[in-house]
């Protein structure tokens, strides 16, 4: 059974979204002919039928859409966290593109470090870059996001 | 093709949480138990159609069945939501004149743990249905169906006690069914509550079970069964769908996931027969997870938008109720076969020979799994 946390197998329509990561920026593929934004990115557009996209990039900025909180059998990586929150959220920017991820309590910590219980659909939250995962066939990050502060509309400390 | 088919035999082996034959000779004794249902051989079979996540391969079904020159065969995908699509075109192909009598199967060995899906999964996960999600852990169907009903319930308003009232329907019904693998076990709201989380807001009686058995239809003109040996249950009309801008399972992406294949394929469904959801005597719904049985209730339009959690209060959904649902137990209490089990019943209940069999029932609905792409079978008896 697989020990550690799953990673995205990449291809060139993937592959972007997970080099911005790396690099610290959350970046959305947007159509160069209509200008839709589309997730997960894909070859062509389904408003314009255009093969030409970019990657725009996001404030980083979204709101949780939902939650739901896994509890064993899992794979050991996860059954070691468990109960864990997994949330999809929406992005501020353009709330039709969400995306699948994880409240944490910063960068570095476990998918257990934010009560999950404590989570609520509506949550502000803001995009975190953790470490690169690496399992051998190239880093990976895998976005997360932290509670947003709203009255400083800065990340909590902690 | 408006009535032109029709299911004239059914064939099911035991349901069990273990059965020690392979899933081919489970498929072959399903299928040759609804041939002698049917009280047709072998030889008349020339059309196939199964699953393609079935195991079980056409070639080596044909060899073993000795069935003659088979002119039609074909795959449905996407798992619980292929059943009713498999059934469906293999009337088609009937009607159509591409074959004579086609058998459909779902043949699946899913009890024992080392069966579930771990067992192939890889570190590196690829497509876009489990790329974008399973390495934040999200890991299993339950979680991302867990998702989308933490937003039902936030937006509509249900409650744990209307997914609650799906699976004590299912229960209920299994305990008078002696085939299902639930039938003895009885169960209430105060277990429903105390049974542990799978993936919050979903506990363990919010999910299917995990069985081993098989289950087959025949599936010929209806002229013909009118003479074969068991009252026709007559196909008025099916329908599939994959809507727009769907993504199977992780359905998150487009403008309205709580807006599922459901709705498009009654669409379809109700635009080709001459009835309407009013007219339905019993449905049997997919129901991998409670909660696709209230979008699916929604979606076929029993009831509006939002409103399938009161529909099930006061046993709306038991014998008796506003609508009978899962009257074999279905998916969560009597066998989980992809939805197969829930099409042999569809079929009984117009033959009128169910365990929980609804009086007079004429028009019988079947779907597929919802959060996937699907299809949908309107069964009417032959008076």
């Amino acid at each position: 059974m697989i020990e550690g946390l799953l990673l995205p197998q990449l291809d060139e329509c993937s592959a972007p979204f997970f080099e911005y990561a790396e690099r610290g920026e959350l970046r959305v593929q947007r159509c160069d002919g209509c200008g839709l934004r589309r997730m997960p990115p894909r070859p062509m557009c389904p408003s314009c039928g255009s093969f030409d996209s970019s990657w725009e990039a996001m404030s980083g900025d979204g709101t949780v859409w939902s939650v739901a909180i896994p509890h064993p059998p899992l794979l050991p990586a996860y059954s070691a966290m468990a109960p864990y929150n997994v949330v999809v959220v929406a992005l501020d920017d353009d709330p039709g593109i969400r995306l699948v991820g994880n409240v944490v309590a910063g960068p570095d910590a476990d998918l257990d470090s934010v009560d999950p219980h404590s989570l609520q659909i509506g949550a502000l939250v803001r995009v975190v870059f953790p470490p690169a995962v690496d399992d051998g066939n190239g880093p990976i990050v895998l976005p997360r996001w932290v509670l947003r502060d709203v009255r400083s509309g800065a990340p909590p400390s902690g | 093709m408006k009535d032109r088919a029709a299911v004239a035999g059914i064939g099911t082996t035991e349901f069990a949480k273990s059965i020690d034959r392979s899933e081919r000779v489970l498929a072959l004794e399903a299928i040759a138990a609804a041939l002698d249902d049917a009280g047709l051989t072998p030889g008349d079979v020339d059309g196939m159609s199964c699953y393609s996540m079935e195991t079980t391969e056409e070639i080596d079904i044909a060899r073993n069945m000795g069935f003659g020159d088979v002119t039609y065969f074909g795959k449905v995908p996407y798992g619980g939501g292929a059943g009713c699509g498999v059934v469906g075109q293999a009337a088609m192909a009937v009607a159509t004149g591409q074959c004579n009598v086609a058998v459909a199967w779902r043949s699946r060995k899913r009890g024992a743990a080392a069966s579930r899906p771990w067992a192939g999964v890889a570190q590196r996960v690829g497509g876009d249905q489990q790329r974008w999600s399973r390495p934040w852990g999200l890991l299993r169907p339950v979680d991302e169906i867990a998702l989308l009903t933490r937003r039902y319930m936030h937006d509509f308003g249900a409650t744990r006690d209307h997914l609650a009232n799906v699976a004590l329907a299912a229960r209920r019904h299994a305990n008078r069914n002696p085939a299902a693998v639930m039938g003895a076990k009885p169960m209430d709201r105060a277990d429903y509550m105390a049974a542990r989380w799978i993936s919050e807001p979903l506990c363990l009686f919010d999910n299917c079970l995990e069985t081993d058995g098989a289950c087959a239809v025949v599936i010929t003109s209806t002229e013909r069964a009118r003479d074969l040996a068991q009252p026709p249950a007559i196909l008025h009309a099916w329908a599939q769908s994959l809507p727009t801008q769907h993504q199977t399972m992780t359905n998150y992406f487009c403008d309205d996931p709580l807006r599922g294949p459901a709705w498009a394929c009654a669409e379809k469904l109700w635009s080709l027969a001459d009835a309407g959801p009013d007219d339905i005597d019993v449905a049997q719904l997919y129901d991998a997870f409670s909660p696709l049985v209230l979008l699916s209730l929604e979606g076929y339009g029993f009831c509006e938008r939002g409103e399938a959690g009161p529909f099930t209060d006061d046993g709306g959904i038991e014998l008796g109720g506003r609508l009978p649902v899962n009257t074999s137990g279905g998916g969560m209490s009597e066998a989980y076969l992809h939805g197969f089990n829930l099409i042999i019943e569809a079929v009984r209940q117009v033959r009128g020979t169910s365990t929980n069999q609804v009086d007079g029932a004429e028009l019988s609905l079947c779907t597929s799994g919802e959060g996937v792409p699907t299809g949908a079978l309107l069964f009417r008896a032959d008076r």
